[in-house]
């Protein structure tokens, strides 16, 4: 023990996983490691010898870490276990990982931890199946610092060329998804060539040792730099204080800073920071550390709300997409309610699409209503509360969710908003000090002065489905036979009203909720309003509903894609299949269709004429007055 | 932060989440280094409140001094203590070694202790590093309805997402120390001046380093008799910390027998 290696002794160590396919030497590095590094505990050796001559076989380093018995008869490692090294530079923690497709569940248990991974390749087998999910999921899970390590080289004859190759494929195969590995190093584990000294059989190779690699990863930085984000843990009133508890998953916070909290969008001031055993009170707090905080004001809150400064809050919505693997016994099925943890919340949610399943053999991906166990897909999941949430790409900690079935976690992903806006702007009140004012002139006299009531037909399909067609020969209709009507155009309103609003999903909802508003108030004028907008969002159309109340009908303009692509009366599908137009509905963005509308007129199997008829008879039986 | 920091904090979510998911929970105090820690750790998280009982289980073959330990600090931390004591050595399963069954009475103790109180929830101070069995545990660790550790089929748990949900009539160990070792431990009971039993600093050249029943634990030879004496020892030693435990060495799979039978 030199004193170079006591100083560091107080340095938190790194964790790193060793990945790969089953037999491609995972245990037998580790054990060999820990020899050339001096790190095996006293006895340990002469345990391990006497376990292989009762089973009268050659020495196997697997030992050290197989633990189980079952995993030692059958020469197969099961589970994660974890085992504590030191190099020269530092201590680490070496997470092994098992490589049977069986135990993926516990190569993600023990790999999430980790800051850095080993990702073996047998140099004799090549890649193969379990090289490519590790290494995606790897990807997946978040761990940047990796170095591939082919072993078994001597089983090739120290081949450069052999090495070669396995390094050209798995680089471009990480390269496929946006990942890349930090070092390709050529070893042989169970010779102890390239571990700790560059071995003489492999002159060609100039790159890092093993231990050289390793020693050139960097411990992760605690995310100070990002946007306060604290999840409610629990509240506590041991004495007459009331305590909020929790960990600062990003960013900090100090004494006497407004804090917002999501979804609820209460505030308050930090009042103190409590603790115990302390020598002095804190004052502020940052990333990793679990506080306990108090108020300056008594407002409700509770577990699973996230804590922001005001001016960096957390995405609000009820849907999002999510990259997730799946780990249940039975699949996961489109339309399956499953439970969501979200940093400290849990709710129940609807799997409402599988959209895609990516194939980790070739990255290939295509269309299935479920995603079997151990697959990898985008699903999109929807919660009937609001949650806060980020971006895993913004915010890693508040932007990854497991989901349980049962009593188990059988799943965990990423958090992908695209194509979904955020509603924060649109269930967000900011003035306080509105008071609505009550009219002198009542619904009911209107509705007696014009022959009818007024409400909102609120029209919605894909682009192509025959919205605005249909709004236009109804209005001209109704306007016959004596109705005020009046139709709210998209153009129209963009020209003027929403001038200041472009194409981005936030500046979409934004345009569907004014014109929600717009059309509530000239229904409540006692006008028939004709809203007829894509507005592919459930949530949108449901605060459009809100504004309007009992006045607002749902009328679903059903089309198909492919129906509506053929007729494509703008152009506008041709220029979003040539990338000219993003984001567009139907195309590159979700269109989320009515769960309960009030009508629903098909127009890819029936004549226009027929869903104007349609239109003007519901018209005519709910907004006419009965006679009394 | 420093790297004690980073473990402390860990460790109090641990318990945070426990307590708040759990609604029966205990914590195990063996009179050890390890769960006085885990004491300390949950005055911590719950400013300095235990707000559940803490329980010794137990074999009434502890060393003198431990049970003078847990007198005083029982009254002097304000425990809810709860004592349990294990059946005769002749209750256990006779296949098994004899210091392993000498340890299986603290398991049929347990045992008892969670059907009588019906806790839901059991806090135990086990470490990765102590043993390679307990290497392979998860932070929250199901519990058969007989006590049973199934770990050939462990659920998945990552990211600090907890399966904090459990069937009737099974529980759950709870082990907010997992990722500690046993140098972290020591470097932490110097930094907040924990108390410890007496019998792990050297006397006559001999000290304990872990403590289990007087019949089946011996000392180690060891000058150690400050804090800083004990960690400088740690640095420099290859031997494992629980060499000293009869229990854990008599035959290859004796350990895992125990633990798959529900031993901490």
């Amino acid at each position: 023990m030199s004193a170079q290696m006591r100083n560091v002794a107080g340095t938190e160590p790194l964790r790193v996983v060793i990945v790969g396919h089953v037999d491609h030497g995972k245990s037998t590095l580790v054990g060999r490691l820990f020899h050339d590094t001096g790190s095996l505990p006293d006895g340990k050796l002469d345990a391990i010898t006497a376990m292989c001559e009762r089973r009268g076989m050659p020495f196997e380093w697997a030992f050290l870490m197989d633990a189980f018995q079952s995993e030692r008869d059958q020469g197969i490692t099961i589970d994660t276990a974890q085992i504590w090294f030191r190099s020269k530079l530092r201590d680490y923690v070496i997470i092994d990982a098992p490589g049977h497709r069986e135990f993926i569940k516990n190569m993600i248990t023990g790999a999430a931890s980790a800051q850095a991974a080993l990702l073996m390749i047998d140099a004799s087998h090549g890649i193969q199946q379990q090289s490519r999910l590790h290494g995606f999921l790897l990807n997946l899970l978040g761990i940047r610092q990796v170095a591939v390590v082919v072993n078994k080289m001597d089983l090739v004859n120290y081949s450069a060329a052999h090495y070669e190759e396995i390094r050209r494929i798995y680089s471009h195969y990480l390269n496929g998804f946006g990942a890349k590995a930090d070092f390709v190093i050529p070893i042989s584990a169970r010779e102890g060539d390239n571990l700790v000294r560059h071995a003489a059989s492999m002159p060609w190779y100039k790159g890092p040792t093993l231990i050289e690699a390793l020693d050139s990863f960097r411990p992760s930085l605690r995310p100070v730099d990002l946007p306060l984000r604290l999840p409610i843990q629990d509240i506590y009133k041991f004495d007459d204080r009331r305590i909020i508890a929790g960990r600062i998953e990003s960013g900090g916070l100090a004494v006497g800073d407004r804090l917002l909290f999501s979804p609820s969008n209460k505030t308050a001031r930090v009042h103190s920071i409590e603790g115990w055993n302390r020598s002095s009170p804190a004052l502020q707090a940052q990333a990793g550390e679990s506080v306990a905080i108090t108020l300056d004001e008594q407002i409700f809150i509770e577990r699973g709300e996230i804590a922001s400064l005001p001016d960096s809050p957390p995405v609000l919505t009820n849907v999002f997409r999510g990259r997730l693997i799946w780990l249940g016994h039975d699949p996961l099925r489109q339309g399956g309610e499953y439970r969501l943890k979200l940093a400290t919340r849990e709710v129940p949610v609807t799997a409402q699409r599988v959209e895609r399943i990516f194939d980790t053999e070739d990255m290939s991906e295509r269309d299935a209503s479920e995603v079997a166990r151990h697959g990898v897909a985008d699903v999109i999941l929807r919660s009937r509360a609001m949650l806060a949430l980020d971006e895993a790409s913004a915010i890693a900690r508040t932007g990854r969710f497991v989901l349980t079935d049962g009593h188990n976690i059988v799943g965990g992903g990423l958090i992908d908003m695209a194509g979904y806006p955020d509603q924060r702007a649109s269930v967000t009140v900011r003035s306080s000090n509105l008071q609505r004012v009550a009219h002198g002139v009542t619904g009911a006299a209107r509705a007696l002065r014009n022959g009818h009531k007024g409400g909102v037909l609120w029209f919605t399909g894909l682009s192509g489905a025959g919205k605005s067609t249909i709004a236009m020969e109804v209005e001209s209709r109704l306007f016959q036979k004596g109705y005020l009507v009046y139709v709210l155009d998209g153009d129209n309103i963009r020209y003027g009203l929403n001038a200041n609003l472009g194409f981005t999903p936030a500046d979409r909802a934004e345009n569907i909720r004014r014109i929600g508003e717009v059309a509530a108030l000239f229904s409540d004028s006692g006008m028939i309003t004709i809203a007829a907008f894509i507005s592919p969002y459930r949530a949108d159309r449901q605060r459009a509903r809100s504004a309007a109340k009992e006045r607002f009908h749902e009328i679903y303009v059903k089309a198909d894609v492919a129906t509506c692509e053929r007729r494509d009366p703008k152009g506008l599908y041709k220029r979003a299949r040539s990338g000219e137009i993003a984001e567009f509905t139907g195309v590159s963005a979700p269109y989320e269709e009515p769960e309960a509308a009030e009508l629903v007129v098909d127009t890819a199997t029936h004549p226009i004429e027929d869903s104007v008829r349609a239109v003007v008879d519901y018209v005519e039986r709910n907004f006419t007055l009965t006679e009394s | 932060m420093d790297h004690l920091d980073q473990l402390e904090s860990q460790s109090v979510y641990i318990l945070r989440e426990a307590f708040n998911r759990i609604d029966r929970l205990a914590m195990l105090w063996s009179l050890g280094k390890d769960s006085n820690v885990m004491v300390w750790l949950a005055r911590k998280a719950f400013l300095g409140h235990v707000p559940f009982p803490v329980m010794h289980i137990d074999t009434g073959r502890k060393f003198p001094e431990m049970y003078a330990f847990r007198e005083r600090y029982a009254a002097e931390w304000k425990l809810n203590l709860i004592l349990e004591n294990c059946p005769p050595v002749e209750a256990t399963d006779p296949s098994l070694p004899p210091a392993a069954r000498s340890a299986a009475r603290k398991t049929l103790g347990l045992k008892s202790a969670i059907e009588k109180h019906g806790f839901r929830g059991i806090i135990a101070g086990i470490r990765r590093d102590e043993e390679s069995v307990r290497a392979k545990e998860r932070i929250f660790s199901p519990r058969g309805d007989g006590g049973q550790w199934e770990f050939h089929d462990q659920p998945p748990e990552f990211w600090d997402y907890f399966n904090t949900d459990l069937p009737r009539g099974t529980h759950l160990r709870i082990h907010p120390l997992l990722h500690w070792t046993e140098r972290d431990i020591w470097r932490y009971v110097r930094r907040e001046a924990i108390p410890v039993v007496g019998l792990y600093f050297a006397k006559g050249g001999k000290r304990y380093r872990s403590l289990g029943d007087s019949d089946i634990t011996s000392p180690m030879a060891s000058n150690a008799v400050t804090l800083d004496e004990i960690i400088a020892e740690l640095d420099a030693t290859t031997a494992p910390e629980r060499a000293g435990r009869a229990m854990d060495r008599e035959t290859e799979d004796a350990f895992e027998r125990l633990r798959a039978a529900g031993y901490m």
